[in-house]
């Protein structure tokens, strides 16, 4: 009985009107109470006024291209024509390479870590991987640059466009000149960068699976990996897509590493091995000089797609890793 | 027992799981790699001139990045001054004082702004911070970097008040103690080890940020006095000196990383240190 | 306790740095990697010989220094492009131009096993750029290169990312020689849809492209490749010659305009006529306020031209970037008292 409510000693009951507001802030409940609300709604009032600024300083461009700024190629400075495709297409390129690479790895790895690996192993690997997320992008471009870009050049690509680009339809992926940078490399990049995201977030949502589902699997007669790979993960489904879709979002809002190394040529191409650009790229490399107002303005029109894509995405991303924990990851 | 089908079972676990190590190796391998091959190469970039020396003009050799160094210490200042303060409070909003409903929306909102790529933190800050004065400025640099800190110190401040036991807010009030008192004297004390370690991780990741800085702490090849000056910094120099030809460049660039990286896992260790040490558990 | 006097003699110091600006002039400036070698130079030995003044110059391009003057965010921005009517037109306040030096845009090549000078000739480089001529031994290159062996190579293109002076001296000279390359990409600008290859940030990131990539090809100023060692080549001029960017190349390509050349030191250099000129030459400007409100930046501005066409002048020819022709100083010095 006691335990179930706790009784505030200086509470006044509370009165409408200015003059009882202002009574009541003499206690120093009230003035901390409204403090820290002032800063707390100083964060909505931050980022209302960002989505604000991206909107009202898009206006040029959106009045003047409307929708078909998503499906123009051109990107024309100098005849002010504007389009915002190859970028779309780039940093969706670059994603989707980044996680076909990273979620077969980062999944693999998890489910060593989570199953197979002694818990010590386990809490000291997942250590070091969880600061190989803290490593800046910059430091990741750096890399790229000296190291991935040249072994591109020189082994990988050749290697690739001599065996899979002979292979019809999947080799138009594979061809044309070798630049070293290019959609492949940065998507090379970006798989380094988010497979910390998935492996940490995938370990975790495997270890709240119950033991009792591992344990009736196996009483069953499944071989260890059966009951990993067509239970535990199962159940934990919905956590892992959760990683998935956060670090995904990490790759689409990802600059300095992949201007680094994507080659900054607004080109849609079905060659990964062909230059190209993304939209985090473009503004960071165009945004200072952008001479002109529709210039800037389509640049900033990129910025909002791009906070529009994100924030969707880490929308849904937590709804599924909340899914899972609340639920205790039943299948859906 | 010799049933094929066991025996196909049998072969594909041994495969996969072997497969699932081989995966986990491979990605550990690749952070040894990173370190190790940041380390010799910025280790052996590393010297005297680099610590001590203003950038020298362009193609000219013995050039240092002091004033960039001082220069992210100067940012990361600067944004600690302004993100900090409104993590904390609006954490302790949501831990103690919260509604339903307005609490939904800023936490919703502080997720929000969390997944705001950092360029478009960029452009802001530029339209906020830079136009109306008319000039780049570290204080821009520290606002949108500031902007960034805000939403992981608001969660992790959160967590920890959250984590405090109910009794020790009950003990407090039966002892008298104001609702405000008790947060401060007892419930903050207690979280101190979380929220810390919430607030240096904060600024762990701001200090390699390098997008946000390009169009409002711009750069600088002098000592930038003061805030409202552009300044260097050490990941925008890594940037510049990376893409362009200069060996000379190129080896301040490996040395400005391993400074940086340095800076940044410490600042990742110290904070795990003191969680383990403050007895809280989740990480962040 | 230990932290919080941490804490407070951190802020102690900060606020030291904060205040050691009493008496510095402190400007800003941004704009063209062109001439970012000499100006690097020149704000550096001016800064050792007035202590009390700070040129912070950015290298941001051509299209940055424009921008950012207009924004009022820089005290100066400097540009390889002069700007257009139009652009002045719509400019809020009156900008005037004041040329710094002469300088060359080279194309520079990195080939497998071609270490020498190549020949460029206009239809060659034009259908690079265009991404008609894709191969090294393509028969327009060859032939003007006798006896040199080039490789059965895709050409990697390689141009500016961002908006570029540069590229506006490049893409001039293209468009006066190759009447397709004006139909299809239009006329000089610093910004052009590019029909093919890939993009480097400023004069340093081309260079540094063409520097790792095999078989490319990039435009960059003649500094760049001399201080980098790498091949570069002769472009041929309107009277058929084939001539290698030096200082007397340029000063020669400058030459008749020199007397010439318009109250608001706008003008274009690209090939001239003469059997010696260099035909990818250009001035390049420092853009500069008509008005300037704040009375100190006013006259240190005015006090580093002054410098800059007397003392400074004498650097350039170190850096591989030609000297002001004596007209354009006398006439510049005068317009210097322009500057309010």
């Amino acid at each position: 009985m006691s335990a179930a409510a706790t009784t505030i000693v200086n509470e006044v009951p509370p009165q409408a009107g200015p003059r009882a507001f202002l009574r009541r802030l003499r206690g120093g409940d009230e003035i901390a109470h409204l403090i820290t609300l002032i800063f707390a709604a100083g964060i909505i009032l931050l980022t209302s006024m960002l989505v604000y600024e991206l909107w009202v300083n898009s206006h040029l461009s959106r009045a003047k291209f409307g929708w078909i700024f998503f499906f123009t190629k051109v990107w024309d400075p100098n005849f002010d024509n504007f389009g915002a495709a190859p970028f779309i297409y780039g940093t969706l390129v670059t994603s989707a390479v980044a996680l076909v690479i990273a979620v077969p790895l980062g999944l693999a790895s998890a489910i060593f870590l989570s199953e197979l690996a002694p818990r010590k192993v386990s809490d000291v690997v997942s250590f070091l991987i969880d600061l190989l997320a803290a490593v800046p992008s910059v430091i990741y471009g750096l890399l790229g640059i000296f190291i991935v870009v040249p072994v591109m050049r020189t082994r990988i690509g050749p290697a690739l466009i001599h065996t899979v680009g002979n292979v019809p339809y999947v080799g138009a992926l594979f061809r044309g000149p070798n630049y070293g940078v290019g959609f492949l490399t940065a998507g090379i990049v970006l798989a380094i960068m988010v497979v910390p995201f998935i492996i940490s977030v995938s370990r975790e949502v495997l270890l709240t699976v119950p033991r009792e589902q591992r344990e009736a699997a196996m009483a069953l007669g499944a071989t260890r990996w059966e009951s990993t790979w067509k239970v535990v993960v199962p159940w934990a489904r919905t956590g892992i897509m959760g990683s998935v879709f956060l670090a995904l979002a990490r790759a689409l809002g990802e600059t300095m590493a992949v201007t680094m190394v994507i080659g900054n040529a607004p080109t849609i191409a079905a060659s990964l091995l062909s230059p190209g650009d993304t939209i985090a790229s473009v503004i960071a490399s165009q945004f200072t000089e952008a001479t002109g107002d529709l210039y800037l303005s389509s640049l900033i029109e990129l910025g909002l797609v791009l906070f529009l894509i994100t924030f969707i995405l880490n929308g849904l991303a937590r709804i599924l890793i909340v899914a899972t924990e609340r639920g205790g990851g039943r299948p859906a | 027992m010799t049933d094929p089908r066991i025996m196909w079972r049998r072969a594909l676990n041994f495969v996969m799981l072997t497969l699932t190590g081989i995966a986990a190796l491979g990605v550990v391998s690749v952070l040894f790699f990173i370190l190790g091959y940041l380390i010799w190469n910025g280790g052996k970039s590393l010297s005297w001139n680099f610590f001590t020396q203003l950038p020298k003009p362009v193609g000219e050799t013995g050039g240092g990045m002091a004033n960039a160094i001082v220069g992210s210490l100067k940012l990361l200042m600067l944004a600690a001054l302004m993100g900090l303060p409104v993590g904390l409070l609006a954490g302790v909003y949501l831990a103690e004082f919260g509604g339903k409903t307005f609490s939904f929306v800023v936490r919703y909102t502080t997720d929000l702004l969390n997944g705001v790529p950092s360029i478009v933190i960029g452009i802001f800050a530029y339209s906020l911070a830079v136009l109306p004065v008319k000039h780049f400025s570290a204080l821009a640099g520290g606002v949108a970097l500031g902007m960034m800190v805000i939403p992981i110190t608001v969660r992790s401040t959160e967590e920890f008040l959250k984590a405090v036991p109910g009794s020790l807010r009950e003990g407090a009030m039966a002892l008298g103690a104001s609702k405000w008192k008790t947060i401060v004297t007892v419930v903050l004390p207690a979280a101190k080890a979380g929220i810390l370690t919430g607030m240096l991780l904060a600024l762990a990741r701001v200090a390699g940020e390098t997008a946000p800085l390009l169009f409002t702490a711009l750069g600088n090849r002098f000592w930038s006095p003061g805030f409202e000056q552009p300044t260097a910094s050490l990941p925008v120099m890594i940037y510049s000196y990376a893409i362009a030809p200069y060996d000379d460049w190129h080896r301040q660039a490996w040395a400005a990383g391993l400074v940086l990286l340095g800076l940044v896992l410490v600042a990742n260790l110290g904070a795990r240190l003191l969680l383990n040490r403050g007895g809280a558990v989740r990480s962040v | 306790m230990r932290k919080s006097l941490l804490i407070v003699s951190l802020a102690l110091g900060l606020s030291a740095l904060a205040l050691a600006q009493g008496g510095t002039i402190l400007l800003n400036a941004a704009g063209a990697t062109f001439p970012y070698p000499i100006y690097s130079k020149w704000f550096d030995v001016y800064h050792n010989g007035h202590p009390n003044v700070q040129i912070n110059y950015q290298p941001i391009g051509s299209g940055g220094g424009i921008r950012q003057l207009q924004a009022g965010t820089v005290d100066f921005g400097a540009s390889d492009f002069p700007l257009s009517d139009d652009i002045l037109a719509q400019s809020k306040f009156k900008i005037l131009h004041f040329p710094t030096v002469l300088g060359a845009v080279v194309p520079t090549y990195n080939i497998s096993g071609v270490s020498g000078e190549l020949n460029f000739t206009q239809k060659a480089l034009a259908g690079i750029y265009l991404g008609t001529i894709t191969k090294w031994d393509d028969s327009e290159i060859a032939k003007a290169n006798g006896g040199v062996k080039l490789p059965n190579a895709d050409i990697v293109v390689i141009h500016r990312s961002e908006g570029s002076g540069t590229t506006y001296i490049w893409t001039d000279f293209l468009a006066k020689v190759s009447d397709e390359w004006k139909n299809k990409v239009g006329k000089a600008a610093i910004s052009v849809n590019w029909p093919a290859g890939l993009g480097g940030k400023g004069n340093e990131g081309v260079t540094g492209l063409v520097k790792q990539t095999p078989n490319s090809i990039g435009y960059i100023e003649l500094i760049y490749a001399v201080q980098n060692n790498i091949p570069y080549g002769k472009v041929q001029n309107a009277a058929g010659n084939f001539v290698k960017a030096d200082l007397a190349g340029v000063t020669a390509a400058a030459g008749a305009d020199a007397k010439n050349i318009p109250d608001d030191f706008r003008v274009s250099i690209t090939n001239p006529a003469g059997p010696k000129v260099y035909p990818i030459s250009s001035f390049t400007w420092l853009l500069i306020a008509e008005q300037i409100q704040d009375a100190t930046k006013r006259e240190a501005i005015k006090d580093f031209l002054k410098w800059m066409l007397t003392e400074g002048q004498k650097y350039n020819e170190g850096l591989s970037y030609a000297q002001l022709p004596k007209d354009v100083i006398a006439k510049e010095t005068q317009a210097i008292s322009l500057i309010k």
